[in-house]
């Protein structure tokens, strides 16, 4: 079991500025996200595009603005639990029980979200009977590629993850990639060796068809496609890989007993705590009267929540407000010289 | 101002007098339409909020920016008649719209 003065779910730039103003008043945190990187959002949707209103920062890409945050709480030492959802929360006496995916558990008095709108979950195919088959013959990402050596592999989607592994499983696969139209929007380089091996017959290409229906009763055994022109094809396959992205989804936090509304959970604006002591919201994913969602209003909030933390995890000290400027404590803390 | 159409999954008709300036999925999402999530608020960056226009609105409306087919990739099933409800700013041209809203954004 994991102690910790306060969880943070979600590690875009909110969680980050959040895990800093913790560590700064002297509490312990660490961070769950169910990505395998860091930056949340800003990291997954946005890398390149640039930002332009935060704070003292004229302009900066997502990927920049992540780099910055994770320099900002370098000098402290922050566990990163990544690739890993939290299921369960559960109260137990003072503190919260909390569970991950990878059955990771912590015992800890303040859990703060700043789960943005959910936790990223791959997209699935939308013909309904491809649930049957998910994680035996249809996958939405490859843990093991040799499973699919000397099979038939159909491959759908249009951007990196689907060109780099139809160029990779061709090597020792027979490959079928389907997309949804001529245009892909991975690399150029991928894209352009993706026709190479088109045109050499080692990768069966099927441009402006996407999946209609499957087949099979216990094993996968085929699966229509149809075309824009309502051509239907019927290819024979072991296997179906499926890479259209990842969406947010609320996820196991519509369990946990917060007033949830619209996909985001009710606080107050004094410590941004949820109905549920000891459990706050912060970012995106919180609401309150005039809440904007803008990344510079998740650095208030955290700050702010971080506060209230401090109450519940030190219940006999009395928290200090302190500047950055000239507390000692602080700048032990940061590991920089005082004057 | 224009009168745009949205018909969720279930068949309702929901017409909507919605401002010039405001797009399509924000006129959907301030009247409480269900089936447009737009999570990422509008960003073209996640395709939920994912639209079928009416096959005569389809050379009338704005063309797809750079991004708009890529993200349609992710979307829930796409068909050539759909668009992000995000990049279709409301005018008076658009009076009359008509998007039919998929069952699901993902």
């Amino acid at each position: 079991m994991n102690k910790t003065d306060a969880l943070i779910i979600g590690a875009g730039p909110t969680g980050l500025f959040t895990a800093h103003q913790l560590k700064l008043i002297g509490l312990d945190c660490e961070i769950v996200d169910n990505l395998d990187k860091i930056g949340g959002q800003c990291i997954e949707l946005y890398p390149d595009k640039p930002i332009y209103d935060i704070p003292a920062v004229p302009e900066c890409t997502g990927e920049e603005l992540t780099n910055n945050l994770i320099n900002q709480i370098k000098p402290f030492d922050i566990k990163f639990h990544l690739s890993e959802r939290v299921d369960e929360v559960k109260k137990e006496g003072d503190n919260w029980i909390v569970k991950t995916s990878n059955d990771t558990i912590f015992q800890t008095p303040n859990v703060i979200i700043a789960g943005g709108v959910g936790s990223f979950e791959p997209r699935k195919f939308f013909v309904k009977e491809c649930e049957k088959f998910e994680n035996q013959s249809i996958f939405y990402s490859i843990k093991d590629k040799k499973m699919f050596e000397g099979k038939t592999v159909s491959i759908f989607g249009g951007g990196d993850s689907a060109l780099d592994w139809a160029v990779e499983l061709s090597k020792n696969s027979k490959v079928n990639l389907i997309h949804r139209r001529d245009d892909f929007r991975g690399a150029q380089a991928t894209v352009d060796k993706v026709k190479q091996l088109a045109n050499e017959g080692k990768i069966n290409l099927f441009t402006k068809f996407q999946m209609t229906g499957i087949k099979g009763e216990n094993k996968l055994e085929s699966i229509d496609i149809k075309s824009d022109d309502k051509e239907v094809k019927i290819l024979k396959t072991d296997y179906v890989l499926g890479f259209f992205g990842l969406i947010m989804q609320l996820g196991p936090i519509a369990n946990w007993g917060l007033n949830i509304d619209k996909k985001t959970i009710e606080v107050d604006t004094e410590k941004f705590e949820t109905n549920q002591k000891g459990i706050y919201a912060v970012g995106d994913i919180c609401s309150y009267p005039g809440k904007l969602k803008l990344i510079l209003s998740g650095f208030h909030e955290g700050a702010l929540a971080a506060r209230a933390c401090f109450k519940l995890a030190r219940p006999n000290e009395k928290y200090r407000f302190e500047f950055t400027t000239s507390s000692k404590t602080i700048k032990n803390r940061l590991g920089v010289k005082g004057d | 101002m224009a009168k745009i159409t949205y018909i969720t999954s279930d068949d309702k008709i929901h017409e909507i007098d919605v401002q010039n300036g405001l797009t399509v999925m924000e006129g959907a999402v301030q009247n409480d339409i269900p089936g447009i999530d737009a999570d990422c608020g509008g960003g073209m960056a996640c395709a939920t909020c994912h639209v079928y226009v009416k096959e005569e609105w389809l050379d009338k409306l704005p063309t797809k920016e750079d991004g708009e087919e890529d993200m349609l990739d992710m979307a829930f099933e796409p068909k050539k008649n759909s668009r992000l409800s995000c990049q279709l700013v409301v005018s008076d041209d658009l009076d009359g719209l008509t998007v039919d809203i998929p069952s699901k954004q993902g």
